[in-house]
């Protein structure tokens, strides 16, 4: 059986300005993969995360699904059928069955709209006919928010508040796959727990998949299925939650999962130091483009990009001297 | 020379709503030693933004400071002008806001931003540009000579914090007022923007007021923490004394809130139960008596601060009798 959402070798270009030295040598603006070849599966009913470094393109992966950025390579597959490949895409038969959370939930919801016309708006768009004051009740209640914050605004909702009538204007049209970037984004801990546990319930009742591009490590930590870990518009670490969190492979997730803070000013942190600049998209390095700032690389990764290990489903990453393994089975064959 | 930055004391401000004043402060206290970093946690809508917005004299037109001083450098904020105000902010006093979208201007490239921010120095244009970039290279953007070219749109989210946060470093400030300036940051770069404002404390001898949902970040770089509930200060003290021996339940409570503090992978993460109450219509006595698993009958009288050590104080009858709270298990 297929999954709900499968993309593969995804691949998204910007154009990049290009350095004034560049123009005056005379070589053109040139792209930028921000997307460059990523693969992954999302089953029914389950939940993804995807984590990495900021600028690496896990917002742009998300904008891609929904059609609002260009897809260069790879494909997007929904429910088995192509919705998005390189030049094309036809969203037309799934816009309803995919939704998207935006970040910021006040800036994403006009302010001079009640919440009455934000959580119409779905049905409005996709003409959907539908009691819309019956709807927008049902909505509210089903995020726990009593029927008479229909007629707020956006300003006289709280953060979270705010945040659970974005999660509700996203279920409004019952569908199969939300994509949340950064849902818990500057919620306290603890209406951040509510959201969540929301989603959680909401996940078991209605069986949606959540598709969520999340910073909190401790998060994915407790609400994932299986996580991505993104670098450079790559995936280099993917799979089940509790292995990863365990025994991290690749050397961005360890350095990544250990710089995640503890809330206690004398935790026995032991970072594992990323060296030097984030790379820049123009000029990615060669080998594992993760090489120039890695702790353990060899000489081989200066030269070959690491081939996908681990094909069993559970995990797979891409790094020539993986953590977990002893010393002497981690220095590869020359190649 | 005063020994506090920042020092507020008794703040409390007001907005007219159409349902009526809400208090969004009440008699609030804290002050910023210099060079040292200032923590302030809270529920969502408890003040910190509201607080933030009135040391940089930015309130809304519907806000009223109701009452108490905001003295920077020993002088009342309050009662300067607004070209006193101007002066101070943007040279002694940065910002960076919780949404780095609304802080940039769309329509201009970071360069002409980072180059209009600094207005006030003699400095040629050119010399002004290479000034942005090299703060650019400081907080980790990558190629940033062409990229000063570029719109806000087209950096990621992550990208624009670092940006707000390069253009409050400009100035060299005496106070950086920080509003969630890593919630769009990854792990390894919150660490290093953390990094970044300890050496520019320890080069510059910049204080900084930092608000963070994010517990990790504030036991990482604070100094001192105050916690906020419902538009008072409910609880603070060094940055110890807030994670080792709260002694505010509300404290507590949002510390055993923290998906950071369990560590058996859970889908069911505590919360606390109930709502923050309508600052509109508040309760009697203690602000967090609705939802304190503690409340006796004493609580219908407000308790006001109790001093439990020189640096430490929680507005809580029982502060001194609550046993010390369970540590993190390794
Ligand atoms: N419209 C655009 N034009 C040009 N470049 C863009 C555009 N949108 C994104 N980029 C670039 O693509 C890269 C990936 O950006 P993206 O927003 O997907 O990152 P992200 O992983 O979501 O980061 P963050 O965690 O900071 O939100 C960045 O280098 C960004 O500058
Ligand atoms: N312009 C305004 N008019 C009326 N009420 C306001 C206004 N701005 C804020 N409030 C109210 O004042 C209280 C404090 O809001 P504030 O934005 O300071 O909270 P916050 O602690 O920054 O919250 P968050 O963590 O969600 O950013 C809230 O109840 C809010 O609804
Ligand atoms: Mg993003
Ligand atoms: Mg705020």
């Amino acid at each position: 059986m297929s999954a709900l959402l499968e993309i593969d070798d995804l691949i998204v270009r910007f154009r990049h300005p290009g350095s004034m030295l560049d123009r005056l040598r005379g070589r053109g603006r040139q792209d930028i993969e921000a997307v460059a070849g990523v693969s992954l599966r999302v089953e029914q009913g389950s939940t993804y995360a995807l984590v990495g470094e900021s600028g690496s393109g896990k917002s742009t992966l998300a904008r891609a699904i929904v059609g609002l950025v260009a897809v260069a390579g790879g494909s997007i597959r929904f429910e088995g059928r192509t919705i998005a490949s390189a030049g094309q895409s036809d969203l037309r038969a799934v816009r309803r069955d995919i939704a998207i959370m935006f970040q910021d939930p006040i800036g994403s919801l006009s302010p001079r709209r009640s919440v009455r016309s934000i959580l119409s708006e779905p049905f409005k768009v996709h003409g959907v006919d539908a009691d819309l004051s019956q709807e927008v009740a049902r909505l509210l209640t089903q995020v726990g928010l009593s029927p008479d914050f229909a007629d707020r605004f956006p300003h006289q909702l709280s953060g979270g508040q705010a945040r659970r009538v974005g999660v509700a204007r996203a279920l409004a049209l019952r569908p199969k796959l939300v994509i949340a970037d950064e849902p818990t984004a500057g919620l306290d801990v603890s209406v951040q727990g509510e959201l969540l546990n929301l989603m959680n319930d909401l996940q078991a009742k209605l069986g949606v998949a959540f598709l969520m591009i999340t910073h909190n490590l401790h998060v994915v930590r407790h609400v994932a299925d299986r996580m991505g870990v993104m670098y450079l518009g790559r995936l280099v670490e993917e799979g089940a939650t509790g292995p990863i969190f365990e025994q991290p492979r690749h050397r961005y997730t360890q350095a990544l999962l250990a710089a995640n803070s503890e809330p206690d000013p004398d935790a026995d942190v032991q970072r594992l130091p990323i060296r030097g600049e984030v790379p820049s998209l123009i000029a990615r390095p060669s080998g594992c483009e993760f090489h120039p700032r890695c702790g353990f690389a060899l000489d081989i990764c200066k030269t070959k990009l690491p081939e996908l290990t681990g094909a069993d489903g559970i995990r797979a990453f891409r790094c020539h001297n993986p953590a977990g393994v002893k010393t002497a089975e981690t220095v590869p064959e020359p190649a | 020379m005063a020994d506090d930055i920042l020092d507020i004391s008794g703040l409390s401000v007001d907005f007219r709503t159409p349902g009526g004043t809400l208090h969004a402060l009440r008699d609030v206290n804290l002050s910023v030693k210099r060079g040292s970093v200032l923590g302030i946690v809270g529920e969502s809508g408890c003040g910190k933004s509201t607080l933030i917005n009135t040391v940089i004299g930015l309130l809304p037109s519907n806000a009223r400071v109701a009452g108490g001083e905001v003295r920077f450098d020993g002088r009342d904020m309050l009662k300067m002008t607004p070209g006193q105000l101007q002066d101070l902010r943007g040279q002694r006093m940065t910002a960076v806001f919780q949404d780095p979208m609304t802080a940039l201007n769309p329509v201009l490239t970071i360069g002409q931003q980072m180059v209009a921010i600094q207005y006030r120095s003699g400095a040629s244009t050119r010399e002004k540009r290479r000034r942005a970039a090299e703060y650019l290279a400081k907080v980790r953007i990558p190629d940033p000579e062409p990229r000063l070219g570029q719109y806000p749109h087209q950096f990621s989210g992550g990208m624009r914090q670092r940006i707000c946060i390069a253009m409050a470093l400009l100035a060299e400030p005496d106070l950086m007022i920080a509003d969630e300036p890593t919630t769009a940051l990854d792990a390894t770069l919150e660490l290093e923007v953390i990094a970044l404002l300890k050496d520019l404390q320890r080069e510059v001898g910049c204080a900084v007021l930092f608000i963070s949902h994010h517990l990790g970040a504030i036991a990482q770089l604070c100094d001192d923490v105050a916690i906020m509930y419902a538009g008072e200060v409910v609880e603070r003290g060094t940055v110890r004394e807030i994670f080792h021996d709260a002694r505010h339940p509300y404290t507590r409570a949002l510390l055993t809130c923290d998906p950071g503090r369990i560590r058996e992978a859970t889908r069911r993460l505590p919360t606390i139960p109930g709502s923050i109450p309508d600052l509109r219509r508040l309760p009697e006595g203690c602000i967090f008596r609705p939802r304190c698993p503690e409340r006796f009958e004493r609580c219908a009288e407000h308790p006001g601060d109790r001093r439990i050590t020189e640096t430490q104080f929680a507005a809580c009858h029982k502060a001194l009798d609550l046993a010390p709270l369970e540590r993190i298990e390794a």
